[in-house]
């Protein structure tokens, strides 16, 4: 199991250049999916990245935070503010975005990492509905309420100067605006590549890079530790309290890094950013993908997002063109069967999948791809060593 | 001091409802220890078993009326609802009575319900860790609701109280204060006293009866009781369809106050997962008197004279109660130790 | 029009070109376009995005309706609805400007985030020159304000508070839809005219911006005619069960309940109401009266009994027997089989209205269409002579007093129309207070 937790540095070194090669590809990669437009590239990294975060905490500790979109939002309205005060420059933004929920993670956390278990999941479940529902209502000054916090053409701006009149500014690094898009005709596909989204790409493979520096220290090994029996670690005379705290506040800046960049990619925080149903998103993310591996996470997100924003969007005229090269009566009989599962059905099938993946793969989508990469690797009958992530997904109980 | 005891009666009456939720979810918890996330989703069922009777009982006769045209140029319909026309009197009165008559509907489908669930889905999942637990009943309560979309539509689905029942009563003047200071609905009165009697019941059931008796063994430690060679998984299965029915009745009797649409389970869901705890894992009363309290302070909470000093108090009062009750008893006002705590 | 369809051709012609074997395949940047997604093909692409989930998916459904039902219209099908009552005679059925329309859709969730990123995807991904529809305000002003920065132009659907045409106005977004202050300035005098002036009225509102215009906007028209108001109370957004608000009321010394909840809030409040038994209590020597100021007609039916003889406004109703009215119901329920909602009607008038100013503009260019629609005038749309406002792009029409029926015919005939306030009655100055603070800017052409 040693190794397993360990692999070599050889493994984690292909790793990391598979994981950036295919980020740095996404565009290319998603674009026969029809998911390869800036928007869904970009939420696919910032979920990628919010979703790392939280594994940080649930897959090495095993605590189950309820509350984590409240980091999210508070990233978010961070990040905005500075947009409106300071400067259209993202910098400042995130910056600001990530320190600010590391300091709200840091109290939230340390009052609810007294509890354990369920109990624990409950406190920060409560943290972040206060945050929410004060944030639709009594907040409005701070959070413009219903509506969202938005960049408006009177704010101050003081770093910018003068920008036109009567024209929003763009969100920008140093100049070079975030919704720049070279649009790529190739193959019958048009390919874009923006920049915003490599922005996002290059904080997601840090961030990834990060996370797996993390997993493969000592410190890592002490928060798995407490996963697997922290009652054994107090009776050594461990106090495990300093480890948890600081998986939590990591992986609370993780979700403020997300929020932030959401805001930087497009200027508005929504209080629904940290109602309940955004922080149970991001724990299914994580189930989905594989609690506790490396990719995994990263993999839920993107499976998550593809069909709120794609699967949502199949009308019946779509479907009736997918199954045009059908006979008249067939293809309506298809499109028939079909229909209750798409556009405003996306939720019937994402709940179905739910269901399907839980019980044919216990150990989410990375399972999957393992005993696929299991069968072909044992085919050529090489003992080739578990790739870190899937020995990581059960860590000894 | 009426407008405080209006409120207490508020209290008791929202707090009835997240007792019995809350009493169903927790049997669930502490016998089975199954973070089960389609709760909601069975209290929701519970709603719509009300509304499908409804629907039977006004299946309606249709006559066109060739004579008179609706405005988009189509004969108009004649509708009859057929249980007046085979019924008579009996028939409408049936249909006034169809919201508490739904209880003889909910209770077998929501055992059936409940032993499906059990037997098909959560048996396979005693094991596995509670992240999948959650996973694949949040996958379930979704496509409950969605089929419940797909069939009723989005809009609330309105389930009056029989005539008789749909008045207010005066119980100020009753107990000597000023006329309209104390104006109380019967349903809701009624309501809570049907919550009384079921939280009774199966307290009743559990302490007085010798399967009660190895379910609470069960809930104390599962492995002893199962080697003293008892089969305790029919038991348990048993249970998950006694919790499925409290929680369908509760959703049925719910109707009249709040109207039923698809995803009023998930509005509950939240709710309902903070009372158990507060009212601390695995135990039945902490449940029921957790849901009280909850149910008596966010009335409190939601008093003007209370607002003007903390506005936006009643927001949160929940989330609060919950957090400042875990962090002064670590395990909820009557949890016991060792559940659901790794 | 689908990038499905796209990248399945996409993948079959990569197929095809390794087969024959060319190497390297041919790069090159799309030209550049005089504005975003200008059409260049023989279609045009519409976005509809409306909530498809969530407690308003009823009504995204209905509007849905609404707009393949206008596309069919305008792409010369059907029996062309309001088209041929429409005052504009530029709309010929040969889609807009010669090109076929084809349509989008995408789901709000009801959310300002997930309602973005929808849009987004139809600008980026689908190339719509348009995005319209939503059902509540927070949603409109959010995707009204991505819409100005990508460059598009958003008519809005279903949204009724002050700010979509107030403070966040854009210059890109149109709403025909009323709001908040003309359901005040219309619903007064009705209500001084049936209660009388002398009343005590206590609010019960939703805690969030919508709320908040509206109770201003009731309190304010009712104020000037003599009424007091007792109290406001603000209630949570998530509330399902409002007994603990409404209890109080009777022992307040109000007479009048004011409930400004929308949707779901507004059926519970309603029904709670009325089981507290308000509807049949005496204060104060007076009948207590409920009013409702924002009534959907689709959302009552949740009510059920409850709306008899409640009092409220409404931005249209399928019973008006005007030419354009009956038209559109005729048209709308002959393809469904039962009458358009309110929010059906407003997103089936935003579509013929923007086709109709790219005809009159020559262009899909924002600017052109922008400029086309400010200061038009119009009639025959159902809301008789009806004028889009230059200075902050809302449209003035008359506005509905509407009661709940109390022998309806029908499951469809809930309401009854009891006045028809004119136009000149709900009218307000562009920097009225509850307006101000705002600037449309500049309309953004994108590219």
């Amino acid at each position: 199991m040693t190794n397993a937790i360990f692999p070599s540095k050889a493994n984690d070194r292909l790793l990391m250049i598979f994981f950036i090669i295919v980020v740095l590809a996404g565009p290319i990669i998603l674009a026969p999916f029809g998911a390869g437009y800036p928007d869904l590239l970009q939420r696919f990294a910032i979920f990628g990245i919010f979703a790392i975060g939280f594994n940080i905490l649930f897959g090495l500790t095993g605590y189950l935070s309820f509350g984590h979109a409240a980091f999210l939002g508070v990233g978010s309205y961070s990040a905005v503010w500075m947009l409106k005060l300071l400067s259209m420059n993202v910098i400042p933004a995130i910056i600001l975005g990530v320190v600010i929920s590391g300091l709200f993670a840091l109290v939230i956390g340390y009052v609810s990492l007294r509890r354990s278990g369920i109990y624990f999941s409950i406190l920060t479940l409560a943290f972040a509905q206060m945050s929410y529902n004060l944030a639709y209502s009594v907040f409005t000054p701070i959070t413009n309420g219903e509506t969202g916090l938005q960049i408006l053409l009177d704010d101050p701006r003081v770093l910018d100067g003068g920008t036109k009149p009567g024209e929003l500014p763009l969100t920008n690094l140093f100049g070079i605006p975030m919704n720049a898009t070279q649009k790529v005709e190739f193959l019958g596909m048009t390919l874009q590549f923006n920049f915003g989204f490599y922005f996002c790409a290059v904080i997601l493979i840090l961030a990834f890079y990060l996370s797996l520096r993390i997993f493969r220290s000592p410190f890592g090994l002490m928060l798995r530790a407490v996963k697997t029996n922290q009652n054994r670690l107090n009776y050594t005379g461990v106090n495990t309290r300093p480890y948890t705290l600081a998986a939590f506040v990591i992986s609370g800046m993780y979700a403020g890094l997300a929020g932030s960049l959401l805001a930087s990619m497009d200027p508005l925080a929504g209080a629904e950013r940290m109602q309940w149903t955004a922080s149970g998103e991001v724990v299914l993310m994580v189930i989905l993908g594989g609690a506790g591996t490396l990719l995994g996470p990263v993999l839920g997100a993107g499976f998550i997002k593809y069909f709120e924003n794609i699967f949502s969007k199949i009308n019946d005229n779509v479907l009736h063109s997918w199954f045009a090269f059908m006979p008249d009566g067939l293809e309506n009989v298809m499109v028939t069967l079909v229909h209750p599962f798409v556009g405003k059905g996306w939720h019937l099938t994402l709940g179905l999948l739910f269901m399907a993946i839980v019980i044919f793969l216990p150990g989410g989508l990375m399972e999957g791809f393992n005993r696929i990469w299991r069968k072909i690797t044992s085919k050529r009958e090489t003992a080739t060593s578990d790739t870190s992530s899937d020995a990581a997904s059960t860590p000894a109980e | 001091m009426d407008a405080i005891l209006l409120q207490i009666l508020n209290g008791l009456d929202k707090g009835s409802a997240y007792a019995l939720i809350a009493l169903g979810l927790t049997l669930i918890f502490g016998t089975l220890g199954v973070v089960n996330f389609a709760h909601g989703a069975l209290f929701m069922i519970g709603a719509f078993c009300a509304v499908v009777l409804q629907k039977i009982l006004t299946l309606q006769k249709v006559v066109l009326d060739n004579e008179n045209l609706t405005a988009w140029g189509t004969p108009s319909e004649i509708k009859t609802p057929y249980a007046e026309i085979w019924f008579g009197d009996f028939g409408a009165k049936l249909i006034d009575y169809s919201v508490p008559v739904s209880i003889l509907l909910a209770i077998p489908v929501m055992l059936i319900v409940g032993f499906t669930m059990e037997r098909g889905l959560i048996k396979h999942f005693y094991k596995r860790p509670h992240a999948d637990q959650i996973l694949v009943t949040f996958g379930l309560a979704i496509v409950l609701q969605e089929i419940v979309k797909a069939f009723f539509g989005a809009n609330p689905i309105p389930q009056p109280a029989p005539e008789a029942l749909r008045s207010s009563v005066d119980i100020g003047v009753m107990l000597g204060f000023a006329e309209n200071a104390i104006i109380y609905p019967v349903w809701r009165l009624i309501y809570f006293v049907f919550a009384a009697l079921i939280i009774g019941a199966v307290f009743a059931f559990l302490q007085f009866t010798t399967f009660g008796m190895v379910v609470r063994a069960g809930m104390a430690d599962r492995e002893t009781v199962g080697l003293l060679g008892i089969n305790i998984d029919r038991r348990f299965t048993l249970m998950f369809g006694l919790a499925a029915a409290v929680t369908g009745v509760a959703g049925v009797m719910y109707t009249p106050i709040l109207p039923p649409n698809y995803h009023m389970g998930m509005d509950f869901l939240v709710l309902c997962f903070v009372v158990v705890v507060v009212g601390g894992m695995g135990s039945l009363p902490g449940a029921v008197a957790a849901g009280f309290l909850l149910g008596i302070l966010e009335s409190f909470a939601s008093m003007n004279e209370i607002k003007s000093i903390l506005p936006g108090i009643d927001q949160i009062i929940i989330y609060l109660v919950a957090v400042v009750i875990l962090l002064t008893r670590p395990r909820g006002l009557l949890g016991r130790k060792g559940v659901m705590e790794e | 029009m689908s990038d499905f369809k796209l990248s399945r051709r996409g993948l079959l012609k990569t197929g095809a070109v390794a087969g024959a074997g060319l190497a390297t395949p041919m790069f090159f940047t799309s030209a550049a376009r005089a504005y975003t997604n200008e059409p260049t093909g023989s279609t045009v692409t519409l976005g509809f995005n409306v909530p498809q989930s969530g407690p308003y998916a009823d009504e995204g459904a209905d509007e849905l309706r609404a707009y393949q039902l206008a596309v069919k219209h305008l792409n010369g099908e059907g029996d062309g609805g309001m088209m041929n009552t429409f005052s504009s005679k530029e709309l010929k059925g040969n889609g807009i400007l010669g090109k076929k329309v084809e349509y989008v859709t995408g789901d709000t969730q009801t959310k300002s985030d997930a309602a973005r990123a929808s849009a987004k995807s139809m600008i980026e991904k689908d190339g719509a020159v348009m995005i319209t529809g939503g059902s509540s305000s927070g949603v409109a002003i959010a995707v009204q304000g991505l819409c100005q920065e990508a460059g598009v132009i958003f008519m809005a659907g279903l949204t009724h508070s002050n700010d979509t045409t107030g403070k966040d106005k854009k210059a890109n977004g149109f709403r025909h839809f009323f709001n908040g202050y003309m359901s005040g300035a219309a619903l007064a005098p009705v209500l001084a005219n049936r209660y009388g002036t002398d009343r005590k009225a206590y609010h019960l509102t939703a805690d969030y911006t919508w709320g908040w215009t509206q109770q201003e906007s009731i309190a304010a028209a009712t104020e000037a005619l003599g009424w007091e108001t007792v109290n406001n109370v603000l209630t949570p957004l998530t509330a399902t069960d409002f007994s603990s608000y409404i209890a109080p009321v009777l022992n307040s010394g109000a007479d009048v309940l004011v409930l400004n909840h929308y949707g779901g809030n507004m059926v519970n409040s309603l029904t709670n109401a009325v089981q507290f038994g308000l509807k049949d209590k005496q204060v104060n020597g007076k009948n207590f009266e409920i009013v409702v100021p924002l009534y959907s007609r689709l959302m009552a039916r949740g009510a059920g009994e409850n709306v008899k003889g409640i009092l409220g406004s409404t931005n249209w109703h399928w019973s008006l027997q005007d030419e354009g009215s009956q038209a559109f119901v005729k048209s709308f329920g002959q393809e469904y089989g039962f009458p358009p909602s309110q929010a059906a009607h407003t997103v089936y008038c935003q579509t013929l209205l923007y086709a109709d100013a790219c005809e009159r503009a020559g262009t899909f260019n924002p600017c052109g269409v922008a400029e086309a629609l400010e200061g038009f005038d119009f009639d025959g749309l159902g809301n008789g002579p009806t004028h889009y406002r230059a200075e902050d792009h809302q449209c003035f029409k008359d506005v509905l007093v509407v009661q709940g029926k109390e022998n309806p015919t029908s499951e469809f005939d809930l309401l009854e129309v009891v006045e028809v306030t004119p136009r000149a009655q709900v009218e307000y100055a562009p920097d009225h207070p509850m307006f101000a603070g705002g600037a449309l800017g500049e309309c953004n052409p994108g590219a």
